[in-house]
């Protein structure tokens, strides 16, 4: 089916087929990065913000080479320390953005929603590179094409998810976005971290490593966010790795084939091992790598809608 | 439905191609260096053809590759529905070979344009060529073939279909009036 929607603001609502036609493109955008020259000029000519209120380096890295790749040009706004306030910030930075007319703004804000805002004022195609807690759709999206790059499907596989899960947007992507394909989602982490109500998106509470381990085709652990934890929930990261850290001993209690993901930046020896993190059963630097591919068929397809709805209303005319 | 003339049947189809594989033979004075890249969707059934051909022909294999230009293409603001995109396989370097570029029409030049500008980018050929089974006319760049299996002179408004076992369980070209299809 033809990609239709101007923005891409969160797994949520995306039928299934809008995320098969993303990972279909992502898996021709893939050969590109494997060329002697890598770029192609299908989006010669297009500006894209990188806007980035949150601290991020694989995202925005990852974000500015899937443009580059496609030969738009791509320019970095980072604005992590501003104390001015936010939402006025916001629209204000986003209005004089407009004003030099880009094409697409990929936007990180620690508050919820800000895409949606963001989206609903401007006429550039808005990308969600992460909203606060709730959701970081290409993180979910490079997951999942990593999974079935692997393993040739979704549908039917059991993926668990561990650690934070309630301060996650991660983990509320790929919740959202492995269910709408079929796979059988286990989340689990430490007391209070789980969030009631998470068994309405689809989820099995199995709070243990050990117990959803051996049911596990891949297992998504979480960054646990220790910058912002301020050691509410849990002492410390050596206290972490002893009760949930995924150590050799326990990735054993696993299918010898399980499959070990994590959205990174891991914390060696807190959430993961070492030994596991870089051990045959580690799919995160694939994990990286598809983000570049994943991201050039966002890129691409927001273009096309765009163009499409540029044509349709007479470009630039439905701006509010 | 429009009325369609038939241009090439089975037959004539299979005569063109074992023409112009010997035409690439003869070009090339044989198999040394010579690569087939087809372009999507149909030019990759026509070079997997031509390469049976001059196996048969000469005894040796020819890789053949296969092409998507869409990301290469000019006219994608116009274009009525942004295309999907397909893989391009090309799996040899194309780098110091020649090149023969395989396509079903050749009408205004503007595939191949992005076909060459795409190729570019994957390495610097010894050449390219151009093989196509129709060229209908209508140039709107400077381009040739130089390997052609029918010349059919239409109007521009007219469509001309290649239908292929492959892709739509016959092997046949028509020739339909009505609206013009962009190739």
């Amino acid at each position: 089916m033809p990609w239709t929607r101007k923005d891409l603001l969160g797994i949520a609502g995306l039928s299934p087929a809008e995320i098969l036609e993303v990972l279909d493109t992502a898996a021709t955008m893939k050969e590109i990065s494997t060329r002697e020259i890598k770029k192609v000029p299908v989006l010669r000519g297009k500006t894209v913000v990188n806007l980035f209120f949150e601290a991020s380096t694989r995202t925005r890295v990852s974000f500015e080479i899937a443009e580059k790749r496609l030969s738009a040009d791509a320019v970095n706004v980072s604005t992590s320390g501003s104390s001015v306030s936010k939402g006025e910030t916001l629209l204000d930075t986003a209005r004089n953005l407009q004003a030099m007319n880009p094409d697409i703004i990929v936007l990180r804000h620690s508050c919820p929603g800000t895409p949606a805002l963001l989206a609903s004022r401007l006429p550039a195609a808005v990308i969600n590179a992460g909203d606060g807690a709730h959701e970081h759709p290409t993180q979910a999206l490079l997951d999942l094409f990593t999974i079935r790059e692997r393993l040739g499907r979704i549908a039917g596989l059991t993926v668990g998810i561990f650690g934070d899960i309630a301060h996650s947007r991660v983990a509320r992507s790929d919740l959202l976005a492995l269910r709408a394909l079929g796979a059988r989602v286990l989340v689990g982490g430490p007391p209070g971290m789980i969030p009631p109500g998470i068994e309405e998106m689809g989820a099995e509470i199995a709070p243990r490593l050990e117990r959803m381990l051996p049911e596990l085709d891949v297992l998504i652990m979480l960054r646990i966010q220790l910058e912002r934890q301020g050691g509410a929930l849990f002492p410390s990261g050596r206290e972490y790795a002893t009760h949930f850290g995924l150590s050799p001993e326990r990735l054993l209690l696993g299918r010898r084939e399980l499959l070990v993901m994590h959205p990174g930046p891991v914390n060696r020896g807190i959430e993961v091992s070492p030994e596991v993190a870089d051990g045959p059963q580690s799919l995160i630097l694939d994990q990286v790598t598809s983000g570049v591919a994943v991201r050039m068929a966002v890129l691409y397809l927001l273009s096309g809608a765009n163009r499409a709805a540029a044509a349709v209303e007479g470009r630039g005319a439905h701006e509010r | 439905m429009n009325a369609k003339a038939e241009i090439l049947d089975e037959a004539g189809i299979r005569r063109a191609l074992v023409r112009i594989a010997h035409e690439i033979l003869e070009k090339n004075q044989g198999l040394a260096d010579v690569v087939l890249v087809g372009l999507r969707s149909r030019g990759d059934h026509i070079a997997r053809r031509l390469a049976e051909l001059l196996r048969d022909i000469e005894g040796s294999a020819v890789p053949v590759g296969v092409m998507d230009v869409t990301l290469y293409r000019d006219d994608l603001a116009h274009a009525a529905h942004w295309p999907r995109v397909q893989r391009t396989e090309v799996p040899f370097p194309v780098e110091a070979r020649h090149v023969v570029l395989v396509d079903d029409v050749l009408f205004t030049g503007r595939s191949v344009r992005a076909a060459l500008d795409s190729l570019m980018d994957l390495g610097r050929p010894l050449s390219i060529q151009l093989a196509v089974l129709v060229d209908r006319g209508h140039r709107e760049l400077p381009i040739r073939a130089d390997f052609v299996g029918k010349n059919v002179p239409t109007a521009r408004r007219e469509a001309v279909r290649v239908l292929l076992r492959e892709t739509d369980g016959e092997d046949r070209v028509v020739i339909a009036a009505g609206e013009q299809e962009r190739r």
